[in-house]
């Protein structure tokens, strides 16, 4: 389709006149084309089926995913499935979970990551590139390490059995990669910027507020796509630190998900991972250029 | 100027929350794990001081070189298939679709941010056997094969297992190397062109060795996140048939909550660590001197 558009004149327009380099080349140019196009299509049925399979099957009742053949469509539309998924599979009160662990981990991770980036980059103080490269540092610490003693504390701090030890857990261990994604956005913003802020006036919180964090917005945005999705998605953290059946995510409660009275419900299953997998999606599309250029723009700098 | 970037208040007020949170969740739990090490119990049990007694166990504990070799045999197979996927899907964006890539991309980006979870719990659905086939299975059958129990087996649900992280992941590392080539100056790949090489001698000669950079960073990233494997593992195999798809990470887990020994558990957290870091320096120091080389 588009591919035509924008090759070169040269491709597009094979010479007229019989010369056999040419045909070759034309041919080639055409089976080149045809495999592009399987290629793609072959591309896009592996991205796509299983989303449309896991669809398709969470409108079937039990009967209908056990008895007949797995890539029917299904006889009739069982909207059922998502009621049940959502109030008797709990999703609806694990999604709450998520929400209340989510929003306020990403608002500490910004703000607290944003500070700190500004802290260590713009201003100026002894021991500061020491400071980052202790924090950056913590980017290579894997999760499993942290858990045991974090489990210790919050045990003793009589913190269990509440939704802080996930919080504190996703700031911490976000906060490293935060703080040097944000220190070099700032690095890219003229120093001049700041002068002319400190000559009209401005104070230090207000240059951080007013000046500098506009000026990283797109870059802080990305962040905060990036933590969102790690934090959402996350189990080993969720896993260890939910022992208390009522303060479960998302992520934990599909694991071990069955409806009230313990049983399997293959529909009402395949509607909760039909909503995960869908709501996610659909965050996606809204937001897929920024996820792209902020990966693009992070991978070339790295 | 000077005096108001260097305000030291202020850098205590702006820095301060986030050194608290690395020092409360980062620093002062890393140097606790190894403390833990030496030991062994739990918090209600109380701890026994053991000195190197855990590190010997490990080094004898048959379940525990089974889950070091799976690991690292997960990780080398993933990250050759992540990579020469998405350095693949990487050149059919740039050379092929070109400007007209940019839904392709993102069509094929979409399983990265979905959760794990749900992925994993679709494809064990999508390989599945009793009580009824999926489509796989189904497949399978139409094509007049046998149909196959994948996760009877270690070896296929390896298999699955690894299908499953390539296809959640591929779009990742396509746009990641995509990054790396687009990069490349467009004046280097006519000078080839005019000098006559093309496709594949173009491929070999020009773009595989100006991207090495990015591919090498792709390579480390990749490496490292497959050794910390674990998501996929316990919501797709639950780490079985057996141990037989265990990897340390899952084995950590176990072993410190299941059976609730921090010493063990703790000193398995120190063994990934030092093989996360050691791949790192290995790939890192190799990158270098071909860089130098080349």
């Amino acid at each position: 389709m588009t591919v035509d558009t924008v090759s070169p004149p040269v491709h597009t327009d094979p010479p007229r006149a019989p010369v056999p380099r040419a045909t070759d080349r034309a041919i080639a140019m055409f089976a080149g084309k045809g495999l592009t196009r399987l290629l793609i299509a072959v591309l896009l049925v592996v991205v796509c089926y299983p989303m449309f399979w896991i669809l398709a099957t969470s409108f079937k009742n039990q009967n209908e995913f056990l008895d007949k053949p797995l890539w029917k469509l299904p006889a009739t539309l069982h909207g059922s499935n998502y009621v049940d998924a959502w109030t008797n599979g709990r999703l609806g009160h694990n999604a709450l979970n998520s929400l209340l662990v989510t929003v306020p981990s990403l608002a500490m991770i910004l703000v607290f990551g944003a500070a700190a980036g500004f802290a260590l980059e713009v201003m100026v103080w002894r021991g500061r590139s020491t400071t980052l490269l202790l924090i950056v540092g913590g980017i290579m610490v894997p999760a499993q390490i942290i858990l045991l003693p974090l489990f210790t504390i919050y045990f003793k701090l009589g913190l269990s059995n509440t939704l802080w030890p996930l919080i504190i857990t996703y700031v911490g261990h976000g906060l490293p990669l935060t703080v040097f994604l944000m220190a070099t956005y700032f690095r890219g913003v003229p120093r001049e910027m700041f002068e002319a802020a400190t000559i009209d006036g401005a104070g230090i919180y207000r240059m951080f507020w007013s000046v500098a964090v506009p000026m990283v917005r797109n870059g802080l945005f990305t962040v905060a796509l990036l933590m969102f999705f790690s934090i959402w998605n996350d189990l080993l953290i969720a896993l260890t630190f939910n022992v208390d059946k009522n303060l479960q995510t998302v992520q934990v409660g599909l694991l071990n998900f069955s409806d009230e009275y313990g049983s399997l419900q293959y529909g009402p299953l395949f509607a909760a991972i039909s909503i995960t997998v869908f709501s996610t999606l659909l965050v996606y599309v809204f937001i897929n250029r920024q996820v792209m250029r902020g990966l693009t723009a992070g991978s070339v700098k790295g | 100027m000077e005096s108001v970037l260097g305000n030291k208040k202020a850098v205590a007020v702006l820095l301060g929350p986030a050194l608290i949170f690395f020092v409360g969740v980062i620093a002062v739990p890393v140097v606790w794990s190894f403390v833990y090490s030496l030991y062994t119990g739990n918090v209600i049990r109380g701890f026994t001081f053991v000195g190197a007694a855990n590190l010997t166990r490990l080094w004898s504990d048959p379940e525990a070189h089974q889950a070091f070799w799976f690991t690292l045999k997960y990780a080398l197979v993933v990250t050759a298939g992540q990579i020469l996927l998405g350095y693949a899907l990487a050149l059919l964006y740039v050379f092929v679709l070109r400007r007209a890539s940019t839904l392709v991309r993102t069509m094929v980006f979409f399983p990265v941010v979905l959760p794990t979870v749900s992925v994993s719990l679709l494809f064990s659905r999508f390989f599945q056997y009793a009580p009824t086939d999926g489509p796989i299975n189904s497949i399978l059958k139409v094509l007049g094969a046998q149909h196959v129990d994948f996760f009877s087996a270690g070896g296929t649900s390896f298999i699955v297992l690894v299908v499953m992280d390539l296809w959640r992941t591929q779009g990742f590392y396509a746009v990641l190397l995509y990054a790396g080539l687009v990069e490349i100056p467009d004046s280097a790949i006519d000078a080839a062109r005019v000098d006559g090489a093309g496709g594949w001698r173009l491929v070999r000669h020009v773009v595989v060795p100006m991207s090495l950079p990015v591919l090498f960073s792709a390579v480390i990233f990749s490496f490292n996140a497959s050794l910390k494997v674990f998501d996929s593992v316990l919501a797709l195999t639950r780490g079985g048939p057996g141990s037989d798809t265990t990897p340390l990470n899952l084995f950590m887990y176990k072993t410190s909550f299941l059976s609730t020994d921090y010493g063990y558990g703790s000193t398995i957290a120190l063994l990934i660590t030092g093989v996360c870091l050691v791949v790192t320096l290995a790939i890192f120091r190799s990158s270098r001197r071909d860089l130098t080389k080349g």
